[in-house]
Formats: structure tokens, C-alpha cells, sequence
């Protein structure tokens, strides 16, 4: 009964290494890394589109790879670095993919925009120059809505070009 | 000039791309309590009794409510004022909402919605058009229209309709149906509330915060002036935020009964279940040409599958009727349409509202009779494109109209006329036409549609207007005009946006409306702010340019005092004399023009877009870079509408509510679009301005169609174009049968007779104002 699993449930005390700052918090065993980054941690930057791994909307990056968090358990992360949007800025200063998104209006409601942007700058850091094929294959798992994503694609190949 | 017209990023763009934006879902003020909604796993069932008594005890739950604490109907239309925020007596569709819990958490609200016993009387779900038509075996679904489950009709003829088919040297007849599909935003519809001092506040993930206050202020029972209603920064609509929703409302309800914060935000599931998308329409229209293919008289009909309630449905019959006249030159034309009631999620706006499945149909069916009569397609339709500054024969007012040049951009580009002719390649070219805004409000009124306040003091101009931002850049809109006129740069301008205590009204993000109306009340605010500057820098000594805006800022409040200017937007009265002439006015239609190239594979049936080339007639791009935003995002969702996304129903259920399972196009789908602005500088919009956000889409499933035909020689009438379809054609073909895929029929359907109307002068506008 959820009623009961509501009431009963085992809490624990996890400890996340975010953006560089390392965090204990105490929450359900069960609770996603996307539920404990925006509820517990205040990091709201991170969006969801279906909690059911599907979307790509949640992307963040474990040790710098691009992980699904509505599928992670904080749990399981213990020692490994989370990198959400809010970890891509070097202060004030946005990361060169962020600004090619904002100058080629690669982001229209933006909420698709932080899972994909962590997802191209795993990219980026694997192979500097992807060609369109490469990119398009590295994102297939972000869904956007908006922008039948060709400026997306323009705004990661300025940020390559400028990058390199 | 030297804003508009510039390639800038988004006023929001920062924000955007560093998680620093704020959505409805986003907000969790201190003490929020959470809410989960329970919905009917009926099709259609009375509802016998709710008993909420065990989740009620439920430790952590505040409140349950049901139908009998929120009794009142709402809608969006005023002719249809048929839902509940929470149904007390019947259930018309899965997914129809029945109870509300607000818990502490929200896992405890789901368990509470799963402690509550509903028993019904399950009652036989209606499914289809055919089974709308004909006798209900149980009962009706609303316990309005008629006859049966038929909601609405509509059945208008302009002009001399039998003297044009008589004089026709060649008629076609052709049936079509366009699959109903959904916006799948990515953000899930979300909202929370709070009620402080008697007041409500209500932060929403909505398109139109303006229909959200009327519908909340007349269920609860408050004033509007009780009640403010927010946009949050908003994850993506396309008309599926369209609509005031139930949990915008429960939420309200249980912030008065709890006094604390209460937020909802939908499931996936529940989204797909919110609907309101694209209605699966059957057509069927004749069409007759004469030796040269122009043509004399068309007559078209439409049914439109509309789900359980009424929504947007009277305005989307009307519209699949209303702007076939405004592409091709028509002498004569008749339109019948009918609406029905079917127990699934209601059906409404989405990206072109009931116009994409008409252009569909008419695109293709034109199309046929070029083939027929052996014609280019493209050179056909060019011989009926209408003319620039004269009225359709329904009386719908053309102003300014770049079809020609559209076409001739997109045949140029593609190499359409000498395209490599091989089997299983093949090219099609479409083109359409789209409002920019709605001519009419949804409820009658003579106030303006959008008003701008500009406010000027501390070196900096603050820019207030109703208007919602829902990604495609309205915001940047307004700052860009304001910025043009008083010489800044639109990232100087503050925008206070989509609230309705501090904002002035707009009727919201729908009918790609924003950015002419609002544009132009900006205009107006900003020329009148200009002017009070201008007066004070001149009567200082010095002249407007060769002051700081700060300076000039600082002179004015000095002169004047407070610096305050508004400007306000109301469409012209150009509607025709007779009953349903308001839909269908526009101040302006925007006009595209496409050509689809694909490889489709006889073998596997698959269809394949190596590239589209469109062009759109935006009037002026205030900004091109989002221009070129909204065109790749029509032709995408279009080119998703005409090879995959479709919402079907078994058994009542949605077969696929999830994203994995409702395919979308991916990155791997997308295929490159080369677009072509064309700006035809229109005399109402701001600057020249149409609309860009919903037109473009229009085109690319019937250009995609007509492809496939040049491709493989099989008609597909019906989208999406799966490979099953095209390998049935196929195997039709090979037999000698038909090489169609496509609805066989179209029912019979006891339309009322048509009102006869007179056609209008076609150049009565040309008369009335000599200057155009």
C-alpha cells in the first residue's frame, strides 16, 4: 500500500559530491537524484518531461558522462561527481556552449535546454570536433519540442569551432 | 532602423541556458502542500457515490474535495460552458478528474487519491465519428447539441455554387482524414496557489493567464479583482496550455480551504490525458476547374472527432472551413462542418487549430486534379493563388500576401521542376495560410485585445503587458519595439509580463496573435513615451539623439512628472454580415510555401525526408533569428504530424501515453530546412510584422504526401504516413485496384440547411480607403 510505504519508509542519509560542493542529506531510500536535486538541494535547474526515462529532459552528468537522474538513486552515487546546469557556468561566466545556445536562439521555452546542454558538453569533452551525424547520434535521447532542432545543432558547432 | 531586424538573442536567453529560469514546477514556497487528482478509469460511467472517508484519515492529508465542493461549469468558450473542475455525477472520458487530495507529500496524496471509493455505472462508450452519428445505446455524452452525439454544425454557401460547377470542364471528388495528435510540450501543465488576505494567487504553466482569471474567478466565486494569476516561465504550449484546466482550479480551491501553498504539477500520463490537441478530422470535398485550372467552385466538408467536451470545439469547426479562401481564388464555395462528441480527452487548439487538416486535404486534392488534368501541381495552384488587398469570397479581408514569392523562393532553391526522377525519390510542394491573430475575443467585448504600459524614471524603461512568453520570444518582441523607438537596445528594457495585478490585459499566446497585437500597442506606448521625450530634451535646448536616454529620462520627469505613456491594440471590424463571420478575420495572414523531398523505400514502405526548403511571408522578421526558431519548429512538428504522431484509444485508454511509446521526431529523425523569409512589410502589423508560429507548419504534411505520390505513384490521404499505409498502397497498386491509402467514405451526415450568403465586392477595401 502506498499509504503505508508513505508513512514507513526508510530514510537514509546520503552524501552528494554537486558542482563541487559536497552535501549530506536525509531523504526516503527511494528518492531519484532528480527529486533530491530540485527538492532537497534547491537545484531546479534540472527539468523532468516524463520521470520514466524517456525524455532525456533530466540529463545530468555523473563523472562527467550523461546519466538519466530520474532513474538514478543518490544512493548509488556515492564518491562519483554530479555536474547539473548549475555547475556549467564558471561563476557569472557561461560555459561556450551556453552562450552559442543564447546567441542562435537554440533555446525557445528552455526546458529541455540544461539536460541537452550537459549532454553536448559530454560530447564536446569526448571528441572536440564531432561532425552533425555525431552530434544528432549523441543526442538522440534528448527530445525538444521547439525547435525541430537545428539551431540547436548550429549553437554546439559555433561552440565546437570556438572551443577548439 | 536598428533593432528590428537584427539576428539578437532573447531578452530570456541567459536565464534559459543556465537553469536560472523559473517554471510553475520550479516554486516550493515554505509550507507547500502537494496535490495529486483522482481520474476516472471510465470511458463513460455515472458516478454512484464517492467516498472519501478512509483518505481522509490518512495522516498528512489537509483536504479532499470532490464535484459537489466545485460545482460550477467552466470553459473556454462562453457557447460551451461544459466542464467541472471535478465531475459529481458523470465521467465522459479516462482521465476525467473526480477527486483532489492536498498532503504534505506527494506520495501521500497518491495514496489518499487510491483510498477513496468510487462506484460507478459504467455506461457504453461512444469511440468514433461513426458511432457519434449514429443512436447513443446507453445516452447521450453532454446533454447538449444533437441530434445524438453531434455537438456542433455549421453549413455556409458564398456565392453562385451550382452555375460554378455547371460551367467546370473537369471535377474531382476526394475523401481524406488527418489522425488526431497532441502537443507533448515538454514541461507538464503545472500551477500552484496561494490565498493570503482574501486574495488568491495563482502561478501557472498556462499560455493564457487572462482566460485562467475569468474561469477561476467565476467557479470560485470570487471577484477577478480577488485573484491574480501569474505566468510562470513556461516549458512549451503550442496550444496544449490553451485552455483553463481543473488543477488550476483545484489547487485554488484547496489554498482557500488549507491556507497554505498548494502545488500540482501532471503527470506524463495525465498530460496526455489533458489533451485538448489536434482533432482527427474526416473530409471530403469536389472541386471543379475549368480549361485553364482555374477554379469555379469548391464544397467541402468536415467531421471533427472532439472528445468529450467542447474546449476550443465551435472555433475549430469553423476553422477547418474558413481560410481555404484565403490561399486560392474562389468564386464560389460551400462549407459544412460537424463536431462530435466521443468519450475520449477533449480535443482543441493545436498549432494551426483546425486548419492543418483541411490544408491537408485541399492540398493534396488540388494536387490530384493537376495530375488529372495534366498540369504541374505548382503551376496550377499558382494560377489560383489570390491577390494581394482584395476580400474571399467569404469576406475574409486579404491584405498584404507574399504566396507568389514564397512559391517561387521554394521551386528556385529545391530544383523542383527539373528534380531527379528515379524510383522511390520524389518531391512535393504545398504551400498555406495562417492567421496573425484572431479578428474577433472569445467572448464578445469592445476593449482593446492587448494593451502596453511604458514606464520611465531612474535611467531605464520598464515595459508592462499581459502578454505570455511561452518560448517562441513575445518578450523579445516587446522590448525590440520599445528599444527601436527610443533608441536603446532591447536588453535595456525591464519587462513586467503575464500578471494581471500589475499588467495591463492581452488575451494570451494563441492564435499567433502576440506578436501583431501586442506589437502594435507596444508601438503605440512607445511612439507616445517618445514623443514626451523628445518634447522634453527639445525644450531643454538640446536635441533627442544628442542626449543620453538617462538624460533625456531625467528632463522628462522633470517636466512632466511620473513618465507613463499605454497604447492598446483592437482589431479592425472586417468581419462579413452573417452569423459565424467572426471566425476566420484576421488583420493579417501570414502565407508559406514548401517543398518536401524524400526517398521512400517500396521494399520496407518506409518514407525517408532528405530535406525541406521553406518560405514564409512574415511581413517584416522584428527579429529573423526567431523567425527562422518558429519556422524550423512548425516544420518539424509537422513533418512528426505527417510520418508518426498520432493519439489513438482502445478500449477507452490512450494506447500510448508516454513519450517512448507516442513517437516524436529525435535529432536522428530531423531533417535539414533551408527557410526563406519573405517580408512583404504589411500596412496594419507593427513595422510591417505578421505572424511566424503556426503557419509554417501547415504545408509539410500535404508537400509530404504529394512526395511519396512522386516517389511511388500510391496516394497516401491519410497522415501519418506509417510504412504499413504506404505498403498497403502499394499492394493495391500492384493489384489494379486504386493505389490509395485512405478512409473509403465519408459517412452521411444530417447537416442543416446552408445559409446563403452574398459574396462581398472583391475590392470593396480598395474602395473605402483609396491609399491602400
Amino acid at each position: 500500500m502506498r499509504e503505508e510505504i508513505a508513512r514507513d519508509v526508510e530514510r537514509v542519509v546520503v552524501n552528494v559530491d554537486v558542482n563541487g560542493e559536497n552535501r549530506d542529506v536525509l531523504v526516503p531510500v527511494h528518492k531519484t537524484l532528480l527529486e533530491v536535486l530540485r527538492e532537497d538541494l534547491q537545484l531546479t535547474g534540472t527539468k523532468h518531461g516524463c520521470e520514466l526515462g524517456e525524455c532525456g529532459t533530466c540529463t545530468v552528468l555523473v563523472d562527467g558522462k550523461p546519466e538519466l537522474s530520474c532513474l538514478l538513486l543518490p544512493i548509488q552515487l556515492r564518491g562519483r561527481a554530479i555536474t547539473t546546469i548549475e555547475g556549467m557556468a564558471d561563476g557569472s561566466h557561461m560555459h561556450p556552449l551556453q552562450t552559442a545556445f543564447a546567441e542562435l536562439g537554440a533555446a525557445q521555452c528552455g526546458y529541455c535546454t540544461p539536460g541537452i546542454l550537459l549532454s553536448a558538453r559530454s560530447l564536446l569533452e569526448v571528441n572536440p570536433r564531432p561532425t552533425r551525424d555525431e552530434i544528432r547520434e549523441a543526442l538522440a535521447g534528448n527530445l525538444c519540442r521547439c525547435t525541430g532542432y537545428v539551431k540547436i545543432l548550429e549553437a554546439i558547432e559555433l561552440a565546437a569551432g570556438r572551443m577548439a | 532602423m536598428k533593432v528590428v531586424g537584427k539576428p539578437l538573442p532573447k531578452v530570456d536567453a541567459a536565464a534559459k541556458v543556465t537553469g536560472r529560469a523559473v517554471y510553475a514546477d520550479d516554486m516550493l514556497p515554505a509550507r507547500t502542500l502537494h496535490c495529486r487528482i483522482l481520474r476516472s478509469p471510465h470511458p463513460h460511467a455515472r458516478i454512484v457515490s464517492i467516498d472519501t472517508s478512509a483518505a481522509r484519515r490518512i495522516p498528512g492529508v489537509l483536504a479532499v474535495i470532490t464535484g459537489a465542493d466545485l460545482p460550477i461549469k467552466f470553459g473556454i468558450l462562453p457557447v460551451t460552458q461544459d466542464e467541472r473542475a471535478l465531475e459529481h455525477e458523470k465521467v465522459r472520458y479516462v482521465g476525467d478528474p473526480v477527486a483532489a487530495v492536498a498532503a504534505v507529500e506527494e506520495e501521500i496524496a497518491a495514496g489518499a487519491c487510491d483510498a477513496i471509493r468510487v462506484e460507478y455505472e459504467v455506461l457504453e462508450p461512444v469511440m468514433s465519428i461513426e458511432a457519434a452519428l449514429g443512436t447513443p445505446k446507453d445516452e447521450r455524452i453532454q446533454d447538449y447539441g444533437g441530434p445524438n452525439n453531434i455537438h456542433k454544425f455549421v453549413a455556409l454557401e458564398f456565392g453562385d455554387l451550382d452555375g460554378g460547377f455547371a460551367r467546370a470542364k473537369h471535377v474531382r471528388e476526394d475523401v481524406f482524414f488527418y489522425q488526431g495528435n497532441t502537443h507533448l510540450p515538454m514541461e507538464q501543465h503545472s500551477a500552484i496557489a496561494t490565498y493570503v488576505d482574501g486574495k488568491l494567487t495563482l502561478w501557472s504553466s498556462t499560455q493564457v493567464v487572462h482566460y485562467v482569471h475569468r474561469a477561476l474567478s467565476r467557479v470560485l466565486e470570487l471577484p477577478m479583482h480577488r485573484i491574480r494569476v501569474i505566468g510562470a516561465a513556461h516549458g512549451g504550449g503550442f496550444g496544449g496550455k490553451t485552455d483553463p484546466f481543473a488543477h488550476e482550479i483545484i489547487v485554488s480551491k484547496l489554498a482557500m480551504i488549507t491556507g497554505r501553498p498548494v502545488k500540482c504539477t501532471l503527470t506524463r500520463e495525465e498530460v496526455f490525458y489533458a489533451h485538448r490537441g489536434r482533432h482527427p478530422v474526416l473530409m471530403w470535398v469536389r472541386t471543379g476547374v475549368d480549361d485553364e485550372g482555374r477554379i469555379t467552385a469548391m464544397h467541402f466538408r468536415t467531421a471533427l472527432d472532439g472528445g468529450a467536451y467542447g474546449s476550443y470545439g465551435v472555433a475549430s469547426t469553423f476553422y477547418t472551413g474558413v481560410l481555404q479562401t484565403v490561399t486560392y481564388d474562389i468564386p464560389a464555395y460551400r462549407f459544412e462542418g460537424c463536431r462530435v462528441f466521443t468519450n475520449k480527452p477533449p480535443c482543441g487548439p493545436k498549432r494551426g487549430h483546425g486548419t492543418p487538416q483541411p490544408r491537408f486535404g485541399l492540398e493534396l486534392h488540388l494536387e490530384k486534379i493537376a495530375h488529372d488534368v495534366g498540369m504541374d501541381p505548382a503551376e496550377l495552384k499558382r494560377r489560383n493563388f489570390v491577390q494581394p488587398y482584395t476580400r474571399a469570397v467569404n469576406w475574409l479581408r486579404i491584405t498584404s500576401c507574399g504566396l507568389e514569392e514564397c512559391t517561387q523562393r521554394v521551386l528556385d532553391a529545391s530544383g523542383y521542376a527539373k528534380r531527379e526522377r528515379r524510383p522511390g525519390h520524389g518531391m512535393g510542394f504545398a504551400i498555406s495560410s495562417y492567421l496573425s491573430g484572431a479578428g474577433t475575443a472569445i467572448y464578445w467585448n469592445d476593449m482593446p485585445h492587448s494593451e502596453v504600459q511604458i514606464k520611465v524614471d531612474r535611467g531605464g524603461v520598464t515595459v508592462y503587458c499581459g502578454a505570455m512568453d511561452i518560448g517562441q520570444g513575445s518578450d523579445s518582441v516587446l522590448a525590440t519595439i520599445v528599444a527601436e523607438e527610443l533608441g536603446l537596445q532591447p536588453a535595456d528594457v525591464r519587462l513586467v509580463t503575464a500578471d494581471t495585478d500589475t499588467t495591463p490585459i492581452d488575451l494570451g499566446s494563441y492564435s499567433s496573435r502576440v506578436t501583431f497585437m501586442a506589437g502594435n500597442a507596444a508601438l503605440e506606448a512607445a511612439r507616445k513615451m517618445r514623443t514626451l521625450l523628445v518634447e522634453a530634451v527639445e525644450g531643454s535646448g538640446k536635441k533627442y539623439e544628442e542626449v543620453t536616454f538617462e538624460e533625456a529620462s531625467i528632463l522628462g520627469e522633470a517636466r512632466f512628472g511620473t513618465l507613463t505613456t499605454a497604447g492598446s491594440y483592437t482589431p479592425p471590424k472586417i468581419a462579413g454580415p452573417y452569423k459565424g463571420s467572426g471566425v476566420g478575420p484576421s488583420p493579417a495572414y501570414s502565407y508559406s510555401a514548401c517543398v518536401v523531398d524524400v526517398d521512400a523505400d517500396p521494399r520496407t514502405g518506409l518514407v525517408k525526408v532528405n530535406k525541406v526548403w521553406i518560405a514564409h511571408d512574415v511581413g517584416r522578421a522584428i527579429n529573423p533569428l526567431l523567425v527562422e526558431g518558429q519556422v524550423e519548429g512548425s516544420v518539424y512538428m509537422g513533418l512528426g504530424e505527417a510520418l508518426m504522431e498520432e493519439q489513438v484509444f482502445r478500449k477507452g485508454l490512450h494506447k500510448w501515453p508516454s513519450m517512448l511509446e507516442y513517437k516524436s521526431p529525435t535529432f536522428l529523425d530531423m531533417t535539414e530546412v533551408e527557410t526563406f523569409i519573405v517580408e512583404t512589410v504589411d500596412k496594419e502589423g507593427p513595422y510591417g510584422a505578421k505572424e511566424a508560429g503556426q503557419g509554417p507548419l501547415l504545408p509539410v504534411p500535404p508537400a509530404l504526401c504529394a512526395a511519396v505520390y512522386d516517389a511511388l505513384g500510391v496516394w497516401i490521404d491519410e497522415i501519418p504516413v506509417t510504412p504499413e499505409k504506404v505498403i498497403e498502397a502499394l499492394r493495391r497498386k500492384e493489384k489494379g485496384e486504386q493505389p490509395r491509402y485512405g478512409p473509403p467514405r465519408f459517412p452521411a451526415i444530417p447537416y442543416p440547411p446552408t445559409i446563403k450568403v452574398d459574396p462581398p465586392a472583391k475590392d470593396m477595401d480598395r474602395a473605402a480607403t483609396p491609399a491602400v
